[in-house]
């Protein structure tokens, strides 16, 4: 059976307790689920907020695309992808990433994997809003995050 | 031809989005950059460091020597911060 996948992109809070139940619900096959929970740091109290910018519809298009990638290289029965855009306060969720499989190396895979290319393959965009409301800079890409895909190649 | 700037790129460029009729002889979106670059100190600033300038063309991410012939829409962006 085809992984089911699914992907939202919203400026909601994400429920995650909702989400985690989603991936499972009805059926019996999935034997681990594995979950990725990315959150906004307050920068040791320097950050206000993230604004996060994205291209509509190729954000939602290219998420699908990472996701029908990871169900081709591991066993998944089921994919769930939230990433949030607008503004975002520090302890909120940026992105969920819900990986189901009917055992665990798949699941703990597939889930680092969709992270490693939702930083540097999904269009969203960061700017950091100080403490005091000023608007800071873009959160500029890492190397680091580029040099990650290298793992899954 | 709709034209799509994010995030800094569209600060430099002052518009998120426009329409353009492509010039002759601009063909690929290496050309198109160049020929936007070369409007006004706010499009040059855009397009500055060209290596660092993501493009993608209705909707797929390309590399700048792609070819623009068919595309509806292309859009310029720097390197992505997702996740």
């Amino acid at each position: 059976m085809p992984a089911r996948i699914s992907v939202a992109v919203t400026d909601a809070p994400v429920d995650m307790a909702a989400e985690i139940a989603a991936l499972g619900e009805g059926r019996a096959d999935i034997g681990a689920v594995a979950t990725f929970t990315g959150l906004c740091r307050d920068e040791g109290g320097t950050l206000n907020a993230l604004r996060i910018e994205h291209y509509p519809g190729m954000a939602e298009a290219q998420i699908v695309k990472v996701a029908q990638d990871a169900a081709a290289r591991w066993p998944l029965l089921a994919v769930r992808i939230v990433h949030r855009h607008g503004t975002i306060r520090p302890g909120e969720t940026i992105v969920f990433v819900g990986t189901a499989s009917a055992h665990r190396r798949a699941a703990f895979a597939a889930a680092d994997f969709l992270m490693d290319y939702l930083k540097s393959r999904a269009p969203f965009w960061k700017k950091e809003i100080a403490a005091d409301g000023t608007e800071r800079d873009w959160v500029a890409a890492k190397a680091d995050d580029e040099d990650a895909l290298g793992r899954w190649s | 031809m709709r034209i799509l700037y994010f995030a800094w790129v569209r600060e430099r460029v002052g518009r998120g989005e426009e329409e353009i009729a492509l010039p002759e002889g601009v063909t690929t979106v290496a050309g198109l950059i160049d020929h936007l670059a070369g409007r006004d100190e706010g499009y040059a600033y855009a397009f500055a460091e060209r290596d660092t300038i993501r493009a993608a063309i209705d909707q797929e991410l390309v590399e700048h020597d792609a070819p623009l012939a068919g595309a509806r829409e292309i859009a310029f962006f720097p390197p992505m911060t997702g996740g």
